[in-house]
């Protein structure tokens, strides 16, 4: 019976039917229009407003990592986007998500970050209504982004995220926020709509070619200095523009001084490189500047913490100013010979001329002198315990200067940029404008996935660090080899340092009495941690956790007491150091 | 210093908040702002007037204004030929007993009655700014009751005197 019941049983075939046009929604076209612009990798959070955008990422995927909070996310992003080059992006659901993302925006628009910053919105039927999870990120926003936008219109989206890798990526970089309202990722997109249209901004055009007149201004200024000088910043590494930077300063033997964040530019031992200027750089930068009589800036802003008092800066210089960004160019400092320009195209309209009678001889001799006599220094004692300044010299000498190398704000930034000497551009990933703690882990973080086979080190103190921990999770998860390095001086060090100095030794809310055991919390990682508290113990263990493969975590115990030397205190000028010779 | 300078915008959403976040984020004094439509469509007009300390500060302003994605044009037209002009609503205390004695005031003014009451009179006023001071400063002895001032708009004329002498009968 059974079988005659198989053998009469009829197949149902389904006649054959047109493929009707897949729908597709906002969030489909978002992640495409990702892909378009070849994000390798989103750093982010998922919440109630971005549920509809998860959900296309889950059916079209991208790498997504998955942060433990969303300050992490955009710390990561940000070293992301400094090591690579590329644009970080990020995603957060609407309120309390987007404004856990304030800071890293404010850090990134300070420091220049290309990112692209994707919030979820309440509906747009809902908007202003105090809805559940509502913010204006926007008005929160508008003051700390390169520019915003918020997604009114299905229709738009597409253009307005190519507008805003464009803006994020062009001209002088920095974080574009786009807030996309929930009904707009659900919305149904028509397709016929060309994603791919041309970027059209007539209110934003970025000078990039330098103006010629301009340049053989600058050529002549050069050819007719005794002491010329160049500041060297980070607008040089975003421009690509280290090779051009270092072919100009060995063509014509113009010594070079770097901000904090154009650390790299030049090899930090390079012998016409004179060392980080401004508030803890060298004695020798900052003299050199007190005393040049001509001061090429190229991509840098002139920033307090580099100039010290600003009516006693470079009184003898005329000052070149090649920047990008032309609301730079005499912010701060009167300027003789304004460039805007990209730097490299800067650079390469200068080395195209031949700039004659250039002969820095005598500059370069007396420099040199004034940096055999003036070394950064620290005095050592077995007795009184290990420094965070021969962890960091052991650091360089392990890692030949090649590793990239994050940190926070503080002791440890300043340490770690006087004793780490960069062999390469777009190794240093540090929080400079707005000075966040907690950026250098996450960022780490970033880097490592930017570079997965390069070696990269997170110098923290053990303050910042608790800010923004909860990260381990991503080492755990990824095993990536990050390397923590705290410095671990059970204080907020900086603070302490100007309560020392400033508030005569009123150590107000600095010190921390109770701390975690770092090595545990890394164990309940399943990420091998180390204690390290002689100088003996930090050759031996230092050098073997950073040759491991696995993310290690380094509890270093420094002197508590240190401070950093030499100094420019705040209200004097650059030649007023102090602390510039052992005492 | 006081300076007037004309913005011409995007009419994107938002773009007067930019502007104005602007100002306010870099510490500047905002006088009065006045925005409106152009002739052409998208794109929108401002004119505002603003207290500077110097030419470095001035300078400042004007480089911020024109980085605005949404910022198509900066203009400093202070030392240029221009016309500015505000209007001014002047409600004021008109007894019947006074009226042609204010009246008499205001016609030189060319201000326009807009509105009368048993005891009151609106004037409409329009003209450059120290006009429409002295306008009020006029008729406050007789009780102003109420009065707004739309702040200044401002246009380049078309012809412009050139520093150096010359012989045009224009000016």
């Amino acid at each position: 019976m059974k079988t005659s019941v198989e053998a009469t049983e009829q197949v149902y075939e389904e006649p054959e039917m047109p493929e009707a046009p897949k729908q597709v929604n906002g969030a489909d076209i978002f992640i495409q229009t990702l892909k378009k612009h070849k994000v390798e990798v989103v750093f982010g959070y998922p919440g109630g407003a971005v549920l509809p955008i998860y959900d296309a990422l889950y059916k079209n995927p991208i790498r997504h990592i998955l942060a433990r909070h969303e300050q992490g996310a955009i710390h990561a992003a940000e070293g992301y986007a400094r090591v690579s080059g590329k644009v970080g992006v990020v995603i957060a659901t609407s309120g309390p998500g987007a404004t856990n993302l304030v800071t890293g925006i404010a850090d990134a628009m300070m420091d220049s970050i290309p990112l692209v910053v994707i919030t979820g919105q309440v509906a747009t039927t809902v908007i202003g209504t105090d809805a559940f999870q509502e913010a204006d990120i926007i008005g929160i926003t508008q003051p700390i982004t390169k520019h915003n936008y918020q997604v009114k219109n299905v229709e738009d989206l597409p253009r307005i995220i190519n507008e805003a890798f464009h803006i994020a990526s062009t001209g002088r970089p920095g974080p574009v926020v786009v807030d996309i309202p929930k009904n707009m990722a659900t919305s149904i997109f028509d397709t016929t709509i060309d994603i791919d249209q041309e970027v059209y901004l007539p209110g934003y055009q970025p000078t990039t070619k330098p103006n010629f007149l301009q340049i053989q201004k600058a050529a002549k200024a050069i050819s007719t200095a005794k002491k010329p000088l160049i500041l060297a910043g980070a607008g040089i590494l975003f421009a690509q523009g280290s090779d051009q930077l270092v072919t100009f300063a060995e063509k014509y033997q113009i010594p070079v001084t770097n901000t904090l964040l154009g650390l790299g530019t030049i090899e930090g031992e390079h012998d016409l490189f004179l060392g980080m200027a401004g508030m803890h750089g060298t004695y020798t930068s900052n003299m050199a500047i007190q005393t040049c009589d001509l001061l090429i800036n190229i991509g840098a802003r002139f920033d307090d913490r580099l100039t010290g008092n600003l009516n006693l800066f470079a009184p003898n210089a005329k000052v070149i100013h090649i920047d990008i960004d032309p609301a730079e160019i005499g912010k701060n400092v009167p300027t003789e010979i304004p460039i805007v320009a990209d730097a490299k195209e800067a650079l390469e309209a200068l080395l195209a001329l031949d700039i004659p009678n250039v002969d820095t001889a005598d500059w370069l001799a007396s420099l040199n002198a004034s940096k055999v006599e003036y070394p950064y220094h620290y005095k050592a004692d077995a007795e009184k315990g290990l420094l965070a300044q021969q962890v960091l010299e052991l650091v360089h000498e392990y890692t030949n200067g090649d590793a990239i190398v994050t940190t926070d704000v503080g002791q440890h930034q300043m340490w770690t940029a006087q004793y780490y000497k960069f062999n390469h551009p777009n190794n240093w990933v540090t929080s400079g404008g707005l000075g966040t703690m907690g950026f250098g882990f996450p960022a780490a973080i970033g880097a490592q996935l930017a570079k997965p086979d390069a070696q990269v080190i997170s110098v923290v103190g053990d303050a910042g660090f608790q800010m923004t921990l909860q990260e381990l999770s991503l080492l755990q998860e990824m095993r990536i080899p990050v390397k923590i390095i705290i410095l671990n001086n059970r204080a907020l060090g900086m603070v302490r340092q100007w309560q020392e100095t400033f508030h005569e030794e009123r150590y107000s809310q600095s010190l921390f009495m109770i701390q975690p055991d770092f090595v545990k919390l890394a164990e309940a990682y399943d990420i091998k941690g180390y204690k390290i508290e002689t100088f003996e113990d930090a050759k031996v263990q230092l050098k073997e956790a950073l040759a491991s493969n696995e993310p290690v975590l380094i509890d270093c115990r420094v002197v508590q007491k240190e401070c950093v030397y030499p100094m420019v205190t705040p209200g004097t000028g650059l030649h007023e150091m102090i602390g510039v010779k052992p005492e | 210093m006081k300076r007037i300078i004309t913005v011409t915008v995007l009419n994107q959403s938002g773009v007067l908040n930019r502007v104005t976040g602007l100002l306010m984020k870099r510490q500047f004094n905002i006088e009065s702002i006045t925005v409106g439509h152009s002739e052409q469509p998208q794109i929108s007009k401002m004119t505002f007037v603003v207290h500077v300390e110097d030419k470095q500060k001035l300078e400042q302003l004007l480089k911020q204004l024109q980085k605005q994605v949404d910022v198509l044009k900066v203009n400093d037209i202070t030392e240029k030929q221009i016309v500015v002009r505000e209007l001014a609503l002047v409600k004021v205390l008109s007894p019947p007993t006074l009226r042609a004695e204010i009246n008499s005031i205001v016609e030189p003014f060319r201000a326009a009655t807009i509105d009368t009451g048993k005891n009151v009179v609106t004037f409409q006023v329009t003209g450059s700014p120290e006009k429409i001071d002295a306008f009020i400063d006029l008729l406050k002895p007789y009780g102003i009751k109420d009065l707004t001032r739309t702040g200044v708009t401002a246009f380049v004329r078309e012809t412009q005197i050139v520093n150096s002498p010359q012989l045009s009968i224009l000016h």
